[in-house]
This record gives C-alpha cells, sequence and structure tokens, in this order.
C-alpha cells in the first residue's frame, strides 16, 4: 500500500425513484480506494450496479449519498462545469458503443476534448494524428465511424479518451461488441497504457479472460462489493 | 479561444444537413424579405403623402359655395349663392388670416402651332402664390395690374409645357386658351400629384378676372368658384375657420340657427388625415410582415428542438469528454443564429429587390432606408436569439448520464 489514493469512495449509495413510486437503491454503502497505476477489472452479474457506479467515478453522475473523492477533492462540491473540466482534463471514456460522433471523421473525433480543453486548432490536429498512429490507424484518420470496423472504432475511442494525457481509463464492456481477437488486441492498448504511461485503468466485463488484464478484481452482487482482490492470487 | 472554437462545430453540423439548415432558413429569409419589402412600399406610401402636402403650402382652407352635408356631397354651385372676390378680400382682412385668395377654373383647349391640349385653367391673383409655395422656373408671375387689366397672360405647368411646345422655351410664345391669344409669361415648377391625385403639373393659371370675363363668364358678374385662404399658423387655424365662417354668414344674410350655405374646408386637417392613414398603412403592413418573421421564428425553434431530442446521445458525448453546459448553449445558440443572420442578410436582399420591382412594375414610390434593413436584421437576429435560447438551453441542461443512455 503505497502512495494516497487516486479514488476513494465512502459509503456511497445511489438510489433511482421518479415521482410517486417509491425509491429503488440500486448502489448500497459502497467504499473503496484506488491508487495511482492500478488496473482493476469490474465484475458482476447485469443489473448489479457497475455502470452506475462508473458513472459517478467519471463525473457523469451523482452519488444520492456518501462521498467521492478524486485526488483528495470532494466530488460531491463540485459545479457543474468543474464537473465538466474535471472529466476534460483527468478522464478517458471507453464505451461499449464506442461512442464516436457519427458525422466526424476519426481526427476529429479524437481531437474533440482538446477543443474543449481551449487548444488551438494546429495543435489539436497534430496531436490527434499522433494518437491515431499509435493506434494503428494513421491511414484512416479522414474515415467517419460508419466506414470503420469495430475494433478500428473502439481504436478512435480509445485515442480520444488519451487526448487529453487523463490520469485514469474508465472502460464500460469496452470489449462488449467485439470479437475474441479484437478484444486482444483492445485490451493489449490497455495493457501498454497501464505500464508504460502508468494510467490508472476501470474497466468492467462480464469475460473472465478479459478481467485477467487487470491485476485486481472487483465484484458486484445487487449493489454491493462483494469481493476485492488481486486477479491472479498467489 | 475556447468558445472561439466552439461555433465551428455548429457549423459543421449545419453543413452536414444542408437542406433542413436551408428550408429553416427559408423562414427567415421570407419574413425578412416581407418586412423590408413591406416598410419600403409603405414609407413610400408615406413619402407621397408627404410630399403633396409639402406642395400644398401650410395652413390652408378652401372655400366653396354650398352646404356641405354629412357625406360630403355639396348641393350644385350653380344653385348656391357664389362666393366673389369681394368675398375673398374680407377674408383677407381677418386678422389671423396671413392670405386669401378668390380663384376660379375650368377646363378649356389651348392650341400652340399644330398642337392642342386640353387642361384645367385656374383664374389666380398673385396672392394665391404667397399662400401655395409655388416656384416658377422660368419668367415670371404676372402681376396685380394684370389682374386689374384683364390681361391675357399665363402661366403653364411642365406638362402643359411640353405638350404644347416641346423642347423650345415657350416664356414669350403665344398660345390660344378658347381660341383667344395669351402670352405665356411663365413656366411652373414641378410640382406632382396633389392630394386628390390630380397632376397639378398639367394646370396653366391665368389672372382672375381674365378668366371670369373672358374664359369662363358666369351668370353673376364677379362669382368665384372657390377661395383659398391662409392662416397665420397651425395654432390659430380653429380661430380662423371659425371667424371666416361668422364672417361669410354676416355677408350671406343667413339668420342665426339657419345652416351654412358655404363650405370652408381645412385642408391641412384632410393633409393630416392622409398622413396617418399612409402612416397607419405602413404599420400595418409591417405588423402583417413581422407575423411571418415570428412565423420563421417558430419554424427555427421546433427544428432546434427535434436536432436537440436528435443529438441528446452527441450531446452526452460531448459532455462526457468535457463539454461545459456553456459549450453545448453556444453550440446550439449559433445554430439559431447563423441561421437567423444569414437568412436576414438574404432576406433582406430579395426584400430591396421586391421592393425595387414593385416600384419598376407597379409604378409605386418605395423608400427603402437603412434604419428598415437593419432594424429587421436586429430583429431576425432577436429571433434568433429568443426562439434558439430555449432548445439550446434544455440542450445544455441535459445529464450527462441520461443523455449518454438516450436511445
Ligand atoms: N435511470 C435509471 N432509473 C432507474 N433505475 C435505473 C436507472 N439506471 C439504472 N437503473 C437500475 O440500476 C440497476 C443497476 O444498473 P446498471 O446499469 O448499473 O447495471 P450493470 O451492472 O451495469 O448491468 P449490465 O451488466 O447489464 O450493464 C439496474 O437494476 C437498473 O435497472
Ligand atoms: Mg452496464
Amino acid at each position: 500500500m503505497s502512495g494516497a489514493s487516486l479514488i476513494r469512495v465512502e459509503g456511497l449509495a445511489k438510489r433511482y425513484g421518479n415521482g410517486g413510486e417509491p425509491e429503488v437503491e440500486v448502489l448500497h454503502d459502497i467504499r473503496l480506494e484506488i491508487r495511482p497505476g492500478e488496473f482493476v477489472a469490474v465484475m458482476g452479474q447485469s443489473g448489479s450496479g457497475k455502470s452506475t457506479f462508473m458513472n459517478i467515478l467519471g463525473c457523469l453522475d451523482t452519488p444520492s449519498a456518501g462521498h467521492y473523492y478524486f485526488d483528495g477533492r470532494d466530488a460531491g462540491g463540485l459545479a457543474p462545469d468543474e464537473l465538466a473540466a474535471l472529466r476534460n482534463a483527468s478522464f478517458g471514456f471507453v464505451f461499449q458503443g464506442f461512442n464516436l460522433l457519427r458525422r466526424v471523421n476519426a481526427l476529429d473525433n479524437v481531437a474533440l476534448p482538446l477543443l474543449y480543453a481551449g487548444i488551438g486548432k494546429g495543435e489539436r490536429r497534430a496531436r490527434a494524428r499522433r494518437l491515431l498512429e499509435e493506434m494503428g490507424l494513421a491511414t484512416h484518420a479522414h474515415h467517419l465511424p460508419n466506414q470503420l470496423s469495430g475494433g478500428q472504432q473502439q481504436r478512435v475511442a480509445i485515442a480520444r479518451a488519451l487526448a487529453n494525457h487523463p490520469r485514469v481509463i474508465l472502460a464500460d464492456e469496452p470489449t462488449g461488441n467485439l470479437d475474441t481477437q479484437t478484444s486482444q488486441e483492445v485490451m493489449g492498448i490497455f495493457q501498454r497504457l497501464n505500464r508504460e504511461q502508468g494510467i490508472t485503468l476501470i474497466l468492467v466485463t462480464h469475460e473472465a479472460e478479459i478481467a485477467g488484464y487487470a491485476s485486481r478484481l472487483v465484484r458486484f452482487l445487487d449493489g454491493r462489493i462483494v469481493h476485492d482482490g488481486p486477479v491472479h492470487p498467489q | 479561444m475556447r468558445l472561439a472554437a466552439v461555433p465551428s462545430e455548429s457549423w459543421r453540423a449545419m453543413a452536414l444537413n444542408p437542406l433542413r439548415t436551408g428550408l429553416t432558413m427559408l423562414g427567415m429569409v421570407i419574413g425578412v424579405a416581407a418586412v423590408v419589402a413591406m416598410l419600403a412600399i409603405g414609407q413610400g406610401a408615406q413619402a407621397v403623402v408627404n410630399q403633396q402636402i409639402a406642395s400644398m403650402g401650410s395652413n390652408l382652407f378652401l372655400i366653396l359655395p354650398g352646404a356641405a352635408t354629412s357625406g360630403g356631397m355639396r348641393m350644385g354651385i350653380g344653385t348656391a349663392l357664389p362666393l366673389t372676390a369681394a368675398d375673398a378680400q374680407a377674408i383677407g382682412e381677418l386678422p389671423t388670416v396671413t392670405a386669401s385668395a378668390p380663384m376660379t377654373s375650368g377646363t378649356a383647349q389651348l392650341i400652340h402651332a399644330s398642337n392642342n391640349w386640353s387642361t384645367l385653367v385656374y383664374g389666380i391673383t398673385p396672392e394665391f402664390w404667397a399662400a401655395r409655395d409655388w416656384k416658377i422656373d422660368s419668367g415670371e408671375m404676372f402681376s396685380e395690374t394684370d389682374v386689374r387689366s384683364a390681361a391675357r397672360v399665363a402661366l403653364i405647368g411642365r406638362v402643359v409645357a411640353e405638350n404644347l411646345f416641346g423642347n423650345a422655351d415657350p416664356v414669350g410664345e403665344t398660345m390660344r386658351i378658347r381660341n383667344i391669344p395669351f402670352t405665356v409669361v411663365g413656366v411652373l415648377a414641378p410640382k406632382g400629384q396633389s392630394l386628390d391625385g390630380r397632376d397639378q403639373d398639367d394646370t396653366v393659371h391665368v389672372p382672375l378676372t381674365t378668366a371670369q370675363r373672358r374664359l369662363f363668364g358666369m351668370q353673376i358678374p364677379g362669382a368665384i368658384r372657390f377661395i383659398i385662404a391662409q392662416s397665420a399658423s397651425l395654432e390659430t387655424m380653429d380661430t380662423t375657420e371659425e371667424e371666416i365662417k361668422r364672417l361669410l354668414r354676416q355677408r350671406r344674410r343667413i339668420p342665426p340657427g339657419g345652416e351654412d350655405d358655404f363650405t370652408v374646408r381645412n385642408l391641412t386637417a384632410t393633409a393630416e388625415a392622409a398622413a396617418i392613414s399612409a402612416r397607419a398603412m405602413s404599420f400595418m403592413l409591417g405588423a402583417i410582415a413581422s407575423v411571418s418573421l415570428l412565423v420563421g421564428g417558430i419554424g427555427i425553434m421546433n427544428i432546434m428542438l427535434v436536432s436537440v431530442t436528435e443529438r441528446t446521445r452527441e450531446i452526452g458525448v460531448r459532455m462526457a469528454i468535457g463539454a461545459r453546459r456553456r459549450d453545448i448553449l453556444v453550440q446550439f445558440l449559433t445554430e439559431a443564429l447563423t441561421i437567423c443572420i444569414l437568412g436576414g442578410a438574404i432576406g433582406a436582399a430579395l426584400g430591396v429587390g421586391g421592393a425595387w420591382l414593385a416600384a419598376e412594375l407597379a409604378d409605386m414610390q418605395v423608400v427603402v432606408t437603412v434604419a428598415a434593413i437593419l432594424l429587421s436584421f436586429g430583429f431576425a437576429a432577436a429571433v434568433g436569439l429568443f426562439f434558439g435560447f430555449y432548445p439550446a438551453h434544455k440542450a445544455a441542461r441535459l445529464r450527462p448520464v441520461e443523455a449518454l443512455r438516450y436511445e
């Protein structure tokens, strides 16, 4: 246990409910710490609250109770624009459905976070091009998402997640729509990013094989963490 | 830097859907074109009336024999006791009256060389000129002496001059009115149409006495057709009217309680009424055209709302990668504003073109002012801001998770 935690969650709960309907609590009293540079796999059956938890970690959603400290700062006390800035600077998102802008080519998709970071057009382009090269997509820079394969789209999405040198990449079932071989390629990229650049990775998956790339495993069941430990217990 | 980059995102989105952008813009184009054209036509009508008022002279009364009925119909002039030059003179001596001119008129055939022309001939005194504020282009006004001696001299309007003399200078030339030779002593400056739509340049003016004795003999000697009187100022108009009425009743021996057998018409009030109706028309045209601008604005709001709904997921993605609420707001507001301003510019150009076409084809007077263009342009931008704000605000208020989950 070395160094301060990057992510610290205490007594976190999430409730859904609208109007007269009784509220449903989908996350109960979650307690978790993640240190910089960790590679965490999150598993659990469907509906156990993994995505809900990831959205809160990524500041896309707010908890109903409890605290979430990111890098020592209480995210609960941040205004919407501060959260936007935090997402822009510190998080990279990779989704199961890629979530690329449909009518925008690969290069501009990758450059988009840089636009919201206030970086000039020339540098945006140059950085986006370099990232696409790293993902082996230099020749596909001007393709629209629907002109790319699933694996290529996911690599564009990873390049976009990396654009602002995030500290954390949150990937919710990133290989869910990919075949085995492509999944392995994508996981290879994640592993490299984690090892070579020290980026903290939190990844939701249903497949034990994918979780095997991580070093720590967190398992959810009905809105609670029921297991937290190394992926490969000695 | 950052806010400056966001609009390019909206322009890209608009360029990706040119048909939709174009159709939405069409609403604005039509609205602004309608406003600009209608204002031009309305202001043109006002300008015409104003010119007529200016050409008429100010604070004038027209005094006619015969009673005015409520419908404005007069008894035939012949049946009523006529007015005389002496009446005009007496009116001229009233304290608030600055000028009083007896006049008579009739149509007559004019001949010069092989040209002939039928027009309206007025018998006037030089005093009339003071009230009418009418310039003489060449030659000069006839004198009091000419009136006293019933001289055969005439002032002719521009249209008469062209029809009888062509390009030659008519001053000093002789022409025949009802076969009687007259010398042309002056040509009048162009004045355009009067309020009743008559071409004032198609007239001839001769001394009153000449008209009475040589051209239009009346049954009663000294009878005239009407009197033009001028009040000292706008404020004295009411007093003057009272004075004239009292004087004429007295001179014409109308018993107390008896009805006037003459009519005093306030020309300035008539002109004012014309000006007010022209202004009202101008306003109406503008208001009607504004409705189309409003409809265009609602069209924009409609399309923007659809666009926001359609692009909810995109908004979620943008938020996830760091777009602030303001960035989303600016992006959608820019879209609405661009449509309005571009549509406004095209519409203003079309409106000016339409007004010009109306002027050419329908022979209407139109006035295109920069102020009118700026006004409709500003209105268009305001419409864009107003109707674009709600959808943009709605987009900016979306919560990232919900937007991302939207199917
Ligand atoms: N907006 C919402 N309103 C109400 N209930 C919700 C909402 N979002 C999620 N839930 C509920 O919260 C629970 C957890 O959902 P979540 O998406 O986090 O599950 P998950 O573990 O990611 O499942 P999966 O493996 O299928 O992706 C589910 O029971 C779901 O029905
Ligand atoms: Mg999920």
